[in-house]
């Protein structure tokens, strides 16, 4: 009954989101409030039946019902009750419906607090929105149906796979799909700008806090499956440049890309059209990368030709969207009229060097990823395209963008003064230069790149608070002024500062990480000593020990520095029986930002065990930094101007105005 | 299938760099004596790609193939070929395929020209569009968009509400 009755909810949905795909654009058409308010009534309605769905999934999976195929590929009785929750987006199907899901939430929430909205505007977004809802609603039911039942039910599950069985599985994909998604939203204003032909200010400070929530979202989400990544692989490598990882980074180029061309949007009323076209193309990427990962075509070319109709499906969705949405904006973009003259030295100009840099970023990783695929398909000739590609062509875009950042803030909207901000930047240039000068003299004969990068690091992180110093007037007035200028700041203007400073922080990580990681590898019998990085690890012996749905074997070190005992460690191998699978579970032990890290290899007939031990200085800042981007962004979202219009504020004025209608 | 992988695969960045099997690289008996030359076996290991795997390096990938790949770069080191006899070695025996980073050439131009050329269409493209903003034919005041009739009546309504108490306060 469950697994029917959410089956006939996601199709409810479609209906739903058919309706609201028509008849708010007749509405808007006849100028027919009614009709455009039928927009907000479906959006609420579709996210409760496509909650509904997802909610009678999980009950499937938490039930362990082996009736439902999905919930026997992919789960077991014995599972903890957590992984029976996330194995839900832990497969294809599942994953599909959490996508739709979040969909459904943001049109449900641009109902709901899109009262502020000209009425035809948001008539205008929630059917675009509809149109992508309904796509992949008949995507899943068509090709991913998460409710069909076995005709035989068998007893026990074929259980997740036991790399899923981690928490990183509970928030990685959730987040990712709320940063992914979230920008439907900036693309269906888009559309919806183009579709009416009009497009000004009040639109770019409307779509800004959505963008603005999607990319918390997406940073997030990113680090966090990077740190899963680092802990759960077994050789602490926290970012691969695989397809996968460059599908979910291509959105967040773009995205982080049209948050800055918005904001001189808003500002300014300049850069519309190209401001429209990042919105489009952001959420194109983020069709672009549910293509790469749910057709299968990474795998192979070859598989994908095999069984080619979920991909077919989606390359279909891809193209009509994609396409229409570019020819749409081919066709109406000279309607938008331009506005706002800048000289080249400017807020706006350093805005738009942002824009150029990432987006050649973004094209970068698009051509890297898609370029050996269309190789292989045009030619059969088969190349690689992996991380020392990227690492050779990324490093040339981010040194100058680096450079450009602290410059952007403290440059005056319209024409700027770049010599006045060289001066104001000056502390941050000469902290650089001291970082350089005390790094080399510190690994005197090493690195000589390394150290320079870490000078370009903290110029950035000096330079943004450089930025907050100069306008509470640090100082020049006495402190507590200068303390209450700080309060009194907008919380934009912080969250410009940390999310830039996060920049420079992360920066610092992958720099001291990749350059003086050091490591050990091994194979060790109990009482055996390693030395790593001036820690002493001794191996004390090993266990076996029994888990719910794995048996483990866990190895014991004691490490100490200089004698003194700090702490014990206990790497473990498991083996999953269900599976026939194993899974290294690292040991991490965090000594500031920095961590030693151990993963158990194979055991030799000997008694002795294969060890890798890295300690990695400073690597927890590579996670820290997208944090502070991520509260930066936070900041910036509370500011009061964001939310001017906001629910709280315009209650009495959203009444108001609907009693006008 | 061994190396099948990824059945979360997009959400997941992780499992495509996973196999079923624990990942452990490089083993305590492939390490070479001479850490000079392990350091640039390391080096290496790193810009080839483990074939049978998704996107690994033999670096990273725990593939009885990297395995062998691995051995056989330090076997070439150990014979004294130079990074770019071992590399032009391996690109012989197993195609261009082996290498992470393609070499230059009329298949792989486009790759490597895109990235430079974006950049300077983008800056080309810029320096026009600021040309042309140069002249003085778009007023600023001019490209402000006039209000309809019902968008006045509402902005007047939003703003006595948001002055409403700022006067009492």
């Amino acid at each position: 009954m469950i697994a029917e009755s959410g089956h006939y909810a996601l199709v409810l949905a479609l209906g739903l989101a058919l309706i609201q795909s028509v008849v708010p654009l007749l509405g808007a058409r006849w100028r027919d409030a009614a009709l455009m308010n039928v927009a907000r009534s479906t959006a609420l309605a579709q996210l409760l039946f496509v909650a509904a769905s997802f909610a009678a999934l999980v009950t499937l999976h938490v039930t362990s019902d082996f009736s439902v195929l999905n919930v026997y590929e992919n789960s077991h009785s014995l599972k903890p009750l957590l992984y029976k929750i996330t194995g839900v987006w832990g497969n294809h199907e599942g994953s599909m419906l959490l996508w739709v899901s979040i969909l459904a939430l943001f049109g449900g929430l641009v109902a709901a607090f899109g009262n502020n909205l000209p009425l035809s505007l948001r008539a205008h977004v929630l059917a675009v929105q509809a149109w992508v809802a309904s796509a992949f609603y008949l995507f899943i039911l068509i090709t991913s149906n998460p409710f069909l039942r076995i005709a035989n039910p068998p007893l026990e599950g074929r259980d997740l796979n036991p790399v899923l069985q981690d928490i990183g599985l509970a928030v990685h994909p959730p987040m990712l799909y709320l940063g992914y998604v979230g920008f439907s939203i900036s693309f269906s204003f888009a559309v919806a700008a183009l579709l009416e032909g009009r497009i000004d200010a009040a639109w770019a400070r409307w779509v800004r806090p959505w963008t603005l929530v999607a990319w918390i979202f997406l940073t997030l989400g990113i680090a966090m499956g990077s740190y899963w990544a680092y802990y759960e692989l077994g050789w602490g490598g926290w970012w691969f440049w695989d397809p996968v990882e460059n599908a979910s980074l291509m959105p967040w180029l773009a995205g982080t890309a049209l948050l800055h061309s918005a904001l001189v949007m808003e500002k300014r009323n300049a850069l519309k059209v190209w401001t429209v076209l990042l919105a489009i193309l952001t959420f194109s990427l983020s069709l672009l990368g549910t293509f790469l990962v749910r057709s299968g075509v990474l795998t192979s070319v070859h598989a994908f030709a095999t069984d080619p109709t979920r991909g077919v499906f989606i390359l279909l969705i891809l193209c009509v969207f994609i396409g229409g949405s570019l020819s749409l904006y081919a066709w109406r973009a000279s309607a938008l009229k331009q506005g706002g003259l800048f000289a080249p030295i400017s807020r706006e100009g350093a805005l738009v060097l942002n824009n150029l840099l990432l987006t050649t970023a973004c094209a970068t990783v698009f051509i890297g990823t898609l370029y050996p695929l269309a190789l292989e398909v045009l030619t059969g000739e088969k190349i690689s395209v992996g991380a020392p590609f990227f690492n050779f062509t990324f490093a040339p875009l981010f040194v100058p963008l680096l450079i450009a950042v602290p410059f952007g803030p403290l440059l005056a909207w319209k024409r700027g003064d770049l010599l006045g901000a060289a001066q104001r930047l000056l502390a941050a240039g000469i902290a650089a230069l001291l970082a350089i000068a005390l790094v080399l003299a510190w690994t005197y004969g090493g690195a000589t790149l390394a150290p320079v990068a870490i000078g370009l690091a903290v110029f950035v992180i000096v330079g943004a608070l450089c930025d907050l110093a100069e306008r509470i007037a640090l100082f020049r007035v006495p402190l507590p002024i200068s303390l209450r200028r700080a309060r009194g700041l907008p919380r934009a203007t912080w969250g410009t500062v940390f999310a830039h400073a996060g920049l420079g922080v992360a920066l610092i990580g992958i720099v001291c990480e990749t350059t003086w990681n050091s490591e050990y590898i091994g194979a060790m019998k109990p009482d055996d000593v390693a030395r790593v990085a001036g820690y002493e690890l001794k191996l004390d012996g090993l266990t076996q020990r029994q888990g719910p749905n794995f048996r483990e074997m866990l190895a014991q070190f004691t490490v100490s520095r200089d004698g003194e005992k700090v702490s014990v460690m206990t790497p473990s191998k498991r083996n999953f029986t269900t599976r026939g699978a194993a899974t290294t579970e690292a040991a991490l032990l965090t000594r500031g930002a920095s961590q030693l890290y151990i993963s158990l290899g194979d055991a030799s007939a000997d008694g002795a065990i294969a060890v890798r031990i890295y300690h990695k200085p400073l690597v927890l800042l590579i996670w820290w930094g997208p944090v502070l981007m991520a509260f930066g962004g936070v900041l910036s979202l509370s500011d009061r101007r964001l939310r001017v219009g906001a629910p709280k504020p315009a209650k009495a004025s959203s009444r108001a105005l609907q009693a006008a209608e | 299938m061994m190396h099948s992988r990824s059945l979360l695969a997009g959400i997941v960045a992780i499992t495509l760099a996973l196999g079923a099997l624990p990942a452990h690289a490089v083993l305590p008996d492939e390490v070479m004596a001479d850490p000079a030359k392990e350091a640039r076996a390391r080096d290496l290991s790193r810009e080839l790609r483990c074939m049978v795997c998704q996107n690994q390096s033999i670096d990273d990938s725990e593939a009885p193939l990297a395995r062998d790949l691995r051995l056989l770069v330090r076997e070439r080191i150990a014979a004294g070929d130079n990074d770019r006899q071992v590399i032009d070695f391996l690109v012989a025996r197993y195609g261009e395929f082996v290498l992470l980073k393609p070499r230059v050439n009329e298949h792989t131009l486009l790759l490597w020209l895109t990235p430079p050329l974006v950049l300077l269409l983008g800056g080309f493209a810029l320096w026009r569009f600021g040309r042309r903003k140069g002249t003085p034919a778009d007023g600023e005041a001019g490209s402000a968009p006039a209000l309809t009739a019902e968008e006045q009546a509402r902005l007047e309504r939003l703003l006595a509400v948001d002055s409403a108490p700022e006067q009492r306060g």
